[in-house]
């Protein structure tokens, strides 16, 4: 990992992200992607140039999109010869093409590339039942006329209905939010507590908005400027007033609501990584450098860990590996799957007993001043369009820690689906 | 956006029609594309009797660009342009000859033909006789421009006296309006006071290696511009509100140009703008004020942000970050600033007070920077268009568009590449010599100077 090469984020460029069925009903993966990836050519003037590669991924994605990123490229105003490939982590997909190509470059395989994700619950693939899936591929294979008509005869109407797409774990057959308010209860985190931190992830997104932060950072799309689920005017009576909606059945008060869980999203992202020297010859701006990521994964199914708690474990392995405590970062940016996973999150490393017996340390791993947490919002305003999370996170935080000067550090953890999360430090070059 | 009316009377039996009820038939103009002529057939090349140096100087750079020259109105030609140097002219008598010579070929015109007349400021003259003569060409130039049909335009040249008629911006202001690239100027007379300027290195990429800024590029007249600009060879940056990012980019990636979402109306949007062309581009050499708004409202129904609105992105904007760039350095060596004016501003237009307030000012600042422009080795000029084809004028009901389309005499409306090119010449290495001028784009307005 030694030498002269530094992976640094130039910038990043995103669509404003809409709420599912909204703005972008009729738009696919591949025109959010496209859309994402020719804004970021025409921020850093980069049309018609062959970039060493180009990562992205979406989590829902139908079976055409194969070559989804690949694809996009093609769309879009980069050359033709620029190779793409499409990456899969689930919520974490754009962190981990941030994680490939960063490491492509400081390797010295790439000079320059470009990560991302996207992702559209409103264009989301409509699975047919596992019966007609099957009588379909026999009569596909049937030979004889009666052949096909034994196959057609095991269709039962029952077997018409579409399964619609879910974000159900496969092997608990729980959703992400009853996984979550299982963890919301084991923590004992309050209703107001969570409507406090998406109170704050509005009005931070939005004052961020106003002062002009994104203008580099988002490009218009479909007629929407801004992230449609921001509310900025929201306020505590607001969120206090929504039904909780996870954890019902649960012996404990139900506190997951509508306002404090990410609505399903619909939007893309891109992030353009380059060695320090790439972006010098060309008077391209470098953020900050991608010093390192960790992944980390959990036992959520025999209820070991939380689903969502991969990254309490994955930050003290990375902050171990570079000898750096959680007082050494100007900025923490904590994905806002739901305010609870933030909330369990910041807990669970603040308590001594579980710091101890799960992480293995003396005493608490520490806590983190609200002020330095997701200082201009997160996902709880902006939306979560799955695997394009990522690259909104960092390229977001880049900028901020650029704005702090020279050697600013910036933690950045998203959780996935699946019991898995990938974190990065960011440092201003 | 486009101009049905145009259309039919300039294709089969409905043209026939429009010909024999003596409707207005509004031409195709001759517009450019690489590889033409400059000029659709032979120039011919007219003197008053003291001007045959000039006209033979003139005619010996027009030979040197292997065109057709001619000094006598003989034979039977189809004449691409007719230029009338009247650079010799003491008193009102002097212009009969090259006028009656005019006389007798305007009948044999090409089509998209040009009539140029080159001529010395009146202000200048100190003899009456010849102040006389010199003010007489602008009311000839005018009047014959509203006579010439099939898209032939008439404009002037006015050199300054010790301006040589072969001096860059003299010959590079001649060659535009010969050329396809003045389609939509007419009747306009442009001064060229200074012996500045060169020809460019490459004269099919006059702005090779140059950086231009752009404002309000994400779609019309402004993508128009950066379209044009980039076929010049010129890098952009080019700048629009945030709102409008996805179009921007789009004209952004098609002019391989770099897009700059700002507000320019923000408070810290020029100091913005200065750090940002210092880190990306180290300097600019064009700059090209196009952004503009309108809200438009009769006076007695004005409202505070209708009026500010239109000031603050028309001509405050403007102010702010001209100076900024000048404060800051970030100019290159020879500068060309270009601002864009409205013939509203000029001649006014009913329920545009904040518009055409906007735009006289544009005008008023153009002529003050000049000095400044000047002292930091470059120019500032101001293209005011009429009416342009755009989706602003889209919006204009359907018979108040037709009949402000007629009100020209090229009887319609130009279109944005109309503006792109006259912008493109201002902002040429040639024009060095032009400077706190406003250029008409508008097909000779019937409204207005």
């Amino acid at each position: 990992m030694a030498g002269s090469r530094r992976p640094v984020v130039v910038g990043g460029n995103r669509t404003p992200f809409a709420r599912a069925g909204g703005a972008y009903a009729h738009v696919s993966n591949l025109d959010l992607l496209t859309a994402a990836l020719d804004g970021l050519v025409a921020r850093f003037g980069l049309a018609g140039e062959r970039l060493g590669e180009v990562a992205a991924g979406a989590v829902l994605k139908h079976t055409r999109d194969f070559n989804l990123t690949r694809e996009a490229v093609l769309g879009s105003a980069l050359s033709n010869e620029t190779p793409a490939y499409d990456v899969q982590m689930a919520c974490a997909t754009g962190m981990e093409t941030i994680a490939s190509i960063a490491d492509k470059i400081r390797l010295g395989r790439l000079d320059v590339g470009v990560a991302g994700g996207v992702d559209s619950a409103s264009d989301a693939p409509i699975v047919v039942t596992e019966q007609l899936r099957a009588a379909l591929l026999d009569l596909n294979r049937a030979k004889t006329v009666q052949a096909k008509l034994a196959a057609v005869a095991k269709i039962r109407p029952s077997h018409l209905a579409p399964v619609a797409p879910d974000v159900a774990e496969p092997r608990t057959g729980l959703s992400m939010g009853e996984h979550q308010a299982l963890t919301t209860a084991a923590w004992g985190i309050s209703r107001e507590e969570q409507d406090e931190l998406a109170l704050a992830s509005h009005q931070r997104l939005a004052a961020a908005y106003d002062a002009g932060f994104f203008d580099d950072l988002v490009t218009p799309y479909r007629r929407l400027v801004r992230d449609a689920n921001l509310r900025p005017d929201t306020s505590m009576e607001k969120l206090g007033a929504l039904a909780p909606v996870f954890g019902k059945r649960l012996d404990t008060p139900a506190t997951m609501t509508a306002g404090n869980s990410t609505p399903l999203t619909d939007g893309a992202s891109t992030v353009l990584l380059a060695d320090q020297s790439w972006a010098a010859e060309r008077g391209l701006p470098a953020l900050a450098e991608v010093v390192d990521l960790e992944a980390g994964a959990v036992d959520f199914v025999h209820g070991k860990d939380g689903l969502l708690l991969a990254p309490v474990h994955a930050v003290p392995r990375l902050l171990a590996r570079h000898g750096m405590s959680l007082a050494d970062f100007e900025i923490v940016e904590i994905h806002e799957a739901f305010a609870a996973t933030v909330l369990a999150t910041l807990k669970a490393w603040e308590d001594p007993d579980f710091c101890r017996d799960r992480l293995g340390r003396d005493g608490p791993l520490g806590s983190i001043d609200r002020a330095r947490l997701n200082v201009h919002g997160s996902s709880l305003a902006a939306g979560h369009p799955f695997a394009a999370t990522g690259g909104r996170i960092v390229a977001t935080a880049a900028k901020e820690l650029a704005s702090r000067g020279s050697g600013a550090r910036g933690l950045v953890s998203v959780c996935a689906a699946g019991g898995q999360g990938v974190v990065a430090i960011l440092e201003a070059v | 956006m486009s101009d049905t009316y145009l259309e039919l009377v300039n294709s089969g039996f409905t043209a026939e029609l429009a010909k024999r009820l003596g409707l207005p038939r509004p031409a195709r103009l001759r517009r450019f594309r690489a590889g033409d002529q400059l000029v659709p057939g032979p120039v011919l090349v007219l003197a008053d009797g003291a001007a045959g140096a000039d006209a033979d100087a003139l005619a010996a750079t027009l030979l040197d660009r292997d065109l057709d020259v001619r000094r006598r109105p003989d034979g039977d030609h189809r004449w691409g342009a007719v230029v009338v140097v009247l650079t010799g002219v003491t008193g009102p008598a002097d212009l009969s000859g090259p006028a009656l010579d005019l006389a007798g070929v305007l009948k044999k015109l090409a089509h998209g033909a040009r009539v140029v007349t080159v001529s010395r400021a009146a202000a200048e003259a100190t003899d009456p006789a010849a102040a006389a003569a010199r003010q007489g060409v602008d009311g000839l130039l005018r009047s014959l421009a509203k006579e010439l049909r099939g898209g032939a335009t008439g404009n002037g040249l006015v050199l300054a006296d010790g301006t040589a008629v072969t001096s860059p911006s003299a010959l590079g202001a001649l060659e535009f309006l010969l050329s396809a690239k003045s389609a939509f100027v007419d009747g306009q007379l442009l001064t060229v006071q200074g012996t500045g300027g060169h020809p460019p290195a490459d004269p099919d990429r006059p702005l090779d290696g140059q950086v231009a800024l752009v404002t309000g590029a994400a779609r019309g007249i402004g993508a128009a511009i950066a379209r044009t600009l980039a076929r010049d060879g010129a890098r952009l940056l080019l700048v629009d509100v945030p709102a409008a990012g996805d179009g921007l980019a789009a004209v952004a990636n098609e002019t391989r140009g770099t897009a700059l979402q700002l507000d320019l109306t923000s408070p810290d949007a020029p100091q913005r703008l200065v750090e940002h062309v210092r880190s990306r581009f180290g300097h600019l050499d064009v700059v090209v004020h196009n952004a503009g708004i309108t809200r438009d409202k009769l006076l007695a129904n004005m409202t505070p942000d209708r009026w500010d609105s239109v000031l603050a992105v028309n001509v405050i904007a403007p102010l702010r970050v001209t100076e900024a760039l000048l404060d800051a350095g970030v100019l290159g060596e020879a500068p060309r600033v270009v601002c864009l004016a409205s013939t509203s501003g000029i001649a006014g237009n009913r329920g545009q007070t904040n518009y055409a307030a906007s735009k006289a000012g544009v005008i008023g600042m153009v002529r003050a920077q000049a000095p400044v422009l000047a002292s930091a080795g470059g120019t500032v000029n101001a293209v005011a268009p009429g009416f342009i084809e755009t989706e602003m004028t889209a919006r204009i009901p359907a018979l108040t568009r037709q009949v402000a389309r007629r009100l020209n005499s090229l009887q319609q409306g130009g279109l944005p590449t109309d503006v792109a090119e006259a912008i493109a010449f201002l902002a040429s290495p040639q024009a060095g010599g032009i400077s706190g001028q406003v250029l008409r784009v508008c097909g000779q307005n019937m409204v207005g100077a």
